[in-house]
C-alpha cells in the first residue's frame, strides 16, 4: 500500500511538472482574436467545473476515511435513504451550473460562428483576403483567388489582415485546424465551409488536418506564415513567377493520392476552378451539381423538396 | 475499381507480426481443443454450456468472451502506445500506416462492440433473473442464440487478422473512406458483416430482457421496487432496441454501395458521405449511454452494500436514469459541431448536452450521499466504485468543457477529446463493470476472487489510468490530433513515453485480474468442477433478492418464488429474520438444451465469411443452413422442457439451510 502511494506520488510530480514546464500548449497560448476568445470560454468553463468537481473529489476520500467500518465513532444511520432538503440542493446546484454554462455558450456560438464576418473593432476595415482550400488526398491545396495563385500546404498571410478561408474535400472529409488561430472545421466533400480568422502577430503557426482520412493522413501539414504586409506580397509575386499552372487538367493530376508533398506554388489558377471542385465538375464533360440539382428540382416536387443543396461558394468579385 | 477479394494472404507474407501472432493463436487454439478432447472434457462442455438455455450460464460465457476480448484489444492499445512513442519527428515507429490504421480502427471496434457489449450482457444475463425473482429470461433458446451471434461476430472479425484485413476506418467508418473508393479491399466488409451479427444479437437480447423485467417479476416488485441495476437495464435495453436498428440500416446502405454500385455515401451519382454520419451518430451517442446506465446501475448495487446502508434517493435515481433516456437522443450533433452547421443548431445542441449533466450529477451525489453515515468495506468492488466516482467527475469535467460548441473547436479530434472519452469509459464504464465482475463472482461460483491481486488490479488500473491519459490531454491542448500514425514534433515524445508507462501499469491490472481468474480455475479444478452449495450472501450485507440463494444458485434460482414488498427484498428476509423453507416443494419445470442455437452460429460466421469473400454458393448454402436450423428448432425441437424433481429440490435447499445455519452460528 505505501509503495503504490510512493510511485502515485511520483508519478502524480511527473505529470505535474510535464503540465508546467512552460512548454508550447497551442490551445492555450493563442496568437489570434478568435483562438484568444476559445481559450477565455475553456479557461472560465474549466474553473467554473472545478468548483463542483473538486467538492465532489474531496467528499469522496473524505467519506472513504471517516465512515470506514473500522470507526466505529462515526454516525450510522443503515435506514437513511432519502431527504428532501438534501435531494432539493443536489438537483439545483447542478441547474445552476448549467444554466450559467448554457448562457456562456450561446453567447460564444454567437459571438464566434465561423462563417461570420469577424467585427470591424477587431479587424478593421482593410478588404478580406480570401483562401479556397482543398483537401487533397494526402496534401493540402490553397488558392488564393485574390492574386491568381496557389500553393501546397504552404499559407502566408499579413499579420491583422481578416482571412476568410472557404474550404472543400476531394475524396474523404478532413479538417482544417491551426490550433493557435482557431477553430477546427470540417473540409467535406461537395460542401462548402467558411472559416474566418486573424492572426494578431507575426509567427509561423503549424496546421493540419484534423479529421482522418487515411493512409497519408498523419502527413497532411502545413505552416501558416503570419508575416508583414511588404513580406506578403513578396511572397506573392514570388508565387506568380512559378511556371506551374492550375488548370482542370493540372488540378486533377494533383489530386491523385500521394504522401510527403513538398510545398509547390502555381499561377495562373483556373477561374471557378474551386466552384467546380465543390460542385463535382472539374472532369470536362460534367455536369455540376448544382445544375443537377436544379434540373431535379424542375422535373418533379420530390425534386425540388430534396434540392436544398447550396454549396454557397463565395466568387470573387 | 479493382477487386475487393484480391489477396486474401498479403498480410500473412508480408507482415511479421501478423504472421507469428496468428501461428501463437493457431497454437493455442489447437492446445485448447486437444486439451479439451483428451480429458474427455467435450460432453461436458457440449451439455452444460454450448447448448444450455440457462440465464446464469450464458452470462459466464459473455463474460468470457469479454475477457478474451479485453485482451485483445488491450494487445492493440499497447501496440499503438509504443508506436507512437517511437513515431516521432525522424523515428518512423514499426507500423507503416496501413497497418497502424487497422490498430487503431481494431480497438474501437473490439472494445465497444465486442468487449464492453458481450460483457454488459452478461451481467444483465446472470444479475437480472435473480434480481427479480424470476427461474429465467423470457425467452431462454433466443438468448442462447443471441450468445452464439455474438461469438460469431467475435469470430468473424477476428478472422481478418489473418485472412483479408481489418478496415482502416476508424471505429464509425466514415465514407467515402469507407466506401469501395476509399477501402478497396475486405476489412470494410468484415466490420459490416461482424457487426450485422452482433448487432442483430444485441437487439434480440434487448427485446428478451425487456419481456423479462416487464413480464417475470416477482410477485409484489412493482416497478417501484425494483433494484436499481435491473432499472438501469431497461433503460439500456430501451434505447438498444430503438438505436441498433438505425446503425444496421446504415450499414445496410452501405453495404448496398459497396457490393451493388448503389450511392448512399459516395460523391458521385448525388450520393452523400454527410448522411452517414448523422446516422451513425444517432447511434454513436446513445450507444454511450447504454453502456454508461447499467454502469451506474452496478455502482447503485455495490455502494450501499459495502456502506451497509440503504441507497440514497432511489427514486431521484430513476428519475434521473428517465431524463437521461430522453435526453440522449437529443444530443448527437455534438459529434460534430465542426460540421459547421451553424449558430441556431451548434447553441440547440451545445445547451441539451449540458443538461445531461444534470441527471448525471444528482446521480453521484446519490452514491456520494450513501456513503455518508454508512460503515465503508474498502473490498474489492466498492474500490472500483470509489475509483469511479473519482474519476468520472473528472471525465464529466472534461465533457462539459466539450459540450461548449466554442470550446469544442478547439478539442475535436485532438488528443483531447480522445483523453476525454477514455476517462469516461475506462473511468465510468470499465471500473463500474469490473466492479460488477468481482461483486457477482463469489455469487455464481460460491467462493470470492483473492482479493490481494483485486485490490492490485484496482490501484494499477486506477494509477495506470492517470499516467496513460493525462499526457494525452496536454498533448491534445498542444495540437496533437487523434489517429496518427507519425507526429513531426519531436518534443512530444516524453509524452507518449509517460502514455506508454501508464499502458504497462494498466497491463498489470489485467494481469492481476487474469491472474485472480486462474486462481479460480485451479480452484475449481480441485474440486473436479463440482463447486459445493456455499452460504447466500458471502460479502454480507446483501440487499437484493440474487443474495437470498445458495451461491452458485440452483439451475432453478428459487425454489419457491419470493414475494416482494420493499425496494431491499433480501434486506427486508432479513430484519424479519424468515427461515430457509426446507420442505413442501414442488417439481421445478425446466427449459430443454438446444444445440439449434450452436449452429445457426456456425451457420452465421461462415455466411458472414462468404459475403466478405464473395464466395456465393457458400453464401446461399449457410443462409439455408441457418434458416432451415431455425425452422426445425421450431417445428421439430423438444419445447416440452423438463422437470427438476421436487426431491432433487429438497436435497439442494436442504444443504443450502446447513450452511446458512452454519454461518449463522459463527
Amino acid at each position: 500500500m505505501e509503495h503504490i502511494k510512493k510511485i502515485s506520488y511520483f508519478f502524480g510530480a511527473a505529470v505535474l511538472m510535464l503540465l508546467l514546464s512552460g512548454c508550447d500548449i497551442a490551445v492555450l497560448q493563442p496568437v489570434g482574436y478568435v483562438s484568444k476568445e476559445m481559450r477565455n470560454l475553456i479557461v472560465v468553463s474549466f474553473v467554473l467545473m472545478l468548483l463542483i468537481v473538486i467538492p465532489v473529489m474531496i467528499a469522496v476520500v473524505v467519506f472513504a476515511f471517516k465512515y470506514r467500518a473500522s470507526n466505529k465513532n462515526a454516525e450510522y444511520l443503515p435506514d437513511w435513504g432519502g431527504s428532501h432538503k438534501l435531494e432539493f440542493w443536489m438537483w439545483i446546484i447542478p441547474i445552476c451550473m448549467v444554466s450559467i454554462l448554457a448562457v456562456l455558450s450561446a453567447t460564444y456560438i454567437h459571438k464566434l460562428e465561423p462563417s461570420k464576418v469577424l467585427p470591424e473593432s477587431v479587424a478593421g476595415n482593410e478588404p478580406i483576403l480570401q483562401i479556397d482550400a482543398v483537401a487533397l488526398d494526402w496534401k493540402w491545396l490553397f488558392i488564393y483567388p485574390q492574386y491568381g495563385v496557389a500553393t501546397v500546404n504552404e499559407i502566408y498571410a499579413p499579420a491583422g489582415r481578416q482571412v476568410l478561408i472557404q474550404m472543400t474535400a476531394e475524396n474523404s472529409v478532413n479538417a482544417f485546424w491551426v490550433p493557435k488561430l482557431g477553430p477546427v472545421l470540417y473540409a467535406m466533400p461537395q460542401m462548402n465551409d467558411k472559416l474566418h480568422l486573424i492572426s494578431k502577430e507575426d509567427g509561423v503557426y503549424k496546421g493540419r488536418s484534423a479529421n482522418y482520412s487515411g493512409a497519408g493522413f498523419a502527413g497532411m501539414e502545413f505552416d501558416w506564415h503570419s508575416v508583414s504586409r511588404g513580406d506578403f506580397n513578396a511572397w506573392v509575386a514570388k508565387a506568380r513567377q512559378s511556371r506551374n499552372r492550375l488548370d482542370r487538367a493540372a488540378y486533377l493530376n494533383l489530386a491523385q493520392a500521394s504522401q510527403g508533398n513538398p510545398v509547390a506554388y502555381y499561377s495562373g489558377v483556373e477561374k471557378d476552378l474551386y466552384y467546380r471542385v465543390v460542385n463535382r465538375c472539374v472532369v470536362s464533360g460534367t455536369v455540376c451539381n448544382e445544375e443537377l440539382m436544379k434540373i431535379a428540382a424542375a422535373k418533379s416536387l420530390w425534386g425540388q423538396l430534396c434540392s436544398v443543396f447550396d454549396p454557397g461558394v463565395v466568387a470573387v468579385k | 475499381m479493382g477487386d475487393p477479394t484480391a489477396a486474401p494472404f498479403e498480410a500473412l507474407g508480408q507482415v511479421p507480426i501478423v504472421l507469428y501472432t496468428c501461428l501463437a493463436i493457431v497454437v493455442i487454439a489447437v492446445l485448447v481443443v486437444a486439451g479439451i478432447l483428451l480429458l474427455g472434457w467435450w460432453g461436458s462442455l457440449w451439455r452444460n454450456w454450448i447448448t444450455s438455455v440457462d440465464h446464469k450460464r450464458l452470462g459466464i460465457m459473455y463474460v468470457v468472451l469479454a475477457v478474451v476480448m479485453l485482451v485483445r484489444g488491450f494487445a492493440d492499445a499497447i501496440m499503438m502506445r509504443t508506436h507512437q512513442a517511437m513515431a516521432l519527428g525522424e523515428g518512423s515507429g514499426y507500423l507503416p500506416p496501413e497497418h497502424y490504421d487497422q490498430i487503431f480502427t481494431a480497438h474501437g471496434v473490439i472494445m465497444i462492440f465486442f468487449m464492453a457489449t458481450p460483457l454488459l450482457f452478461g451481467l444483465f444475463n446472470f444479475v437480472i433473473p435473480l434480481q427479480i425473482g424470476a427461474r429465467d429470461v423470457a425467452f431462454p433458446f433466443l438468448n442462447n442464440l443471441s450468445f452464439w451471434l455474438t461469438f460469431a461476430g467475435a469470430i468473424l472479425i477476428n478472422i481478418s487478422l489473418g485472412v483479408g484485413n481489418f478496415g482502416r476506418v476508424g471505429w464509425l467508418a466514415y465514407p467515402p473512406l469507407s466506401g469501395l473508393s476509399g477501402s478497396p479491399d475486405t476489412g470494410v466488409d468484415y466490420y459490416i458483416w461482424s457487426l450485422q451479427l452482433s448487432g442483430v444479437a444485441t437487439t434480440m437480447g434487448a427485446i428478451n430482457f425487456l419481456v423479462t423485467i416487464f413480464k417475470m417479476r416477482a410477485p409484489g416488485m412493482t416497478l417501484m421496487k425494483m433494484p436499481i441495476f435491473c432499472w438501469s437495464a431497461v433503460v439500456s435495453n430501451a434505447l438498444i432496441l430503438m438505436i441498433y436498428p438505425v446503425l444496421m440500416a446504415a450499414y445496410i446502405f452501405l453495404t448496398l454501395d459497396r457490393y451493388l454500385g448503389f450511392h448512399f455515401f459516395t460523391n458521385d451519382g448525388a450520393g452523400n458521405p454527410m448522411v452517414w454520419i448523422n446516422y451513425v451518430w444517432v447511434f454513436g451517442h446513445p450507444e454511450v449511454y447504454v453502456l454508461v446506465l447499467p454502469a451506474f446501475g452496478i455502482l447503485s448495487e455495490v455502494v450501499p452494500v459495502f456502506s451497509s446502508k440503504r441507497l440514497f434517493g432511489y427514486s431521484a435515481m430513476i428519475w434521473a436514469l428517465l431524463v437521461i433516456l430522453v435526453l440522449s437522443f437529443l444530443v448527437w450533433v455534438h459529434h460534430f459541431f465542426t460540421m459547421g452547421a451553424g449558430i441556431a443548431v451548434n447553441t440547440f445542441f451545445s445547451i441539451m448536452t449540458m443538461i445531461i449533466s444534470v441527471p448525471t450529477g444528482v446521480k453521484i451525489f446519490n452514491w456520494l450521499f450513501t456513503m455518508y453515515k454508512g460503515r465503508i468495506r474498502f473490498e474489492p468492488p466498492m474500490l472500483w466504485c470509489m475509483g469511479m466516482i473519482f474519476t468520472f467527475v473528472g471525465g464529466g469535467l472534461t465533457g462539459v468543457m466539450l459540450s461548449l460548441a466554442s470550446a469544442d473547436w478547439a478539442f475535436h479530434n485532438s488528443a483531447f477529446l480522445v483523453a476525454h472519452f477514455h476517462h469516461t469509459i475506462i473511468g465510468g464504464v470499465v471500473f463500474s463493470y469490473l466492479a460488477g465482475f468481482v461483486f457477482w463472482f463469489p455469487k455464481a461460483f460460491g467462493f470470492k476472487l483473492n482479493r490481494t491481486l483485486g485490490i492490485a488490479s484496482f490501484w494499477c488500473w486506477f494509477v495506470g489510468f492517470y499516467v496513460a491519459f493525462f499526457p494525452l490531454y496536454v498533448v491534445g491542448l498542444k495540437g496533437a490530433t487523434r489517429r496518427m500514425q507519425h507526429f513531426m514534433d519531436p518534443a512530444w515524445q516524453i509524452y507518449y513515453i509517460v502514455m506508454v508507462v501508464g499502458v504497462f501499469i494498466i497491463a498489470l491490472g489485467i494481469l492481476s485480474l487474469v491472474l485472480q481468474l486462474i486462481l479460480a480455475i485451479i480452484h475449481g479444478c480441485k474440486l473436479k468442477g463440482n463447486l459445493p452449495v456455499g452460504k447466500a450472501d458471502p460479502w454480507g450485507d446483501g440487499r437484493s433478492l440474487e443474495w437470498s440463494v445458495s451461491s452458485p444458485p440452483p439451475p432453478y434460482n428459487f425454489a419457491t418464488v419470493p414475494q416482494v414488498s420493499t425496494t431491499d427484498a433480501y434486506w427486508q428476509m432479513k430484519v424479519e429474520g424468515k427461515p430457509i423453507k426446507t420442505s413442501g416443494f414442488q417439481p421445478v419445470h425446466m427449459p430443454s438444451n438446444t444445440a439449434a442455437g450452436f449452429w445457426i452460429g456456425i451457420f452465421a460466421l461462415i455466411l458472414g465469411f462468404a459475403l466478405v469473400w464473395h464466395i456465393w454458393w457458400l453464401v446461399m448454402l449457410c443462409f439455408i443452413g441457418a434458416v432451415a436450423s431455425f425452422i426445425c428448432y421450431s417445428f421439430f425441437g423438444d419445447h416440452d422442457g423438463y422437470y427438476i424433481p421436487a426431491a432433487k429440490v429438497q436435497e439442494h435447499e436442504e444443504a443450502f439451510a446447513r450452511i446458512e445455519a452454519k454461518g449463522r452460528k459463527a
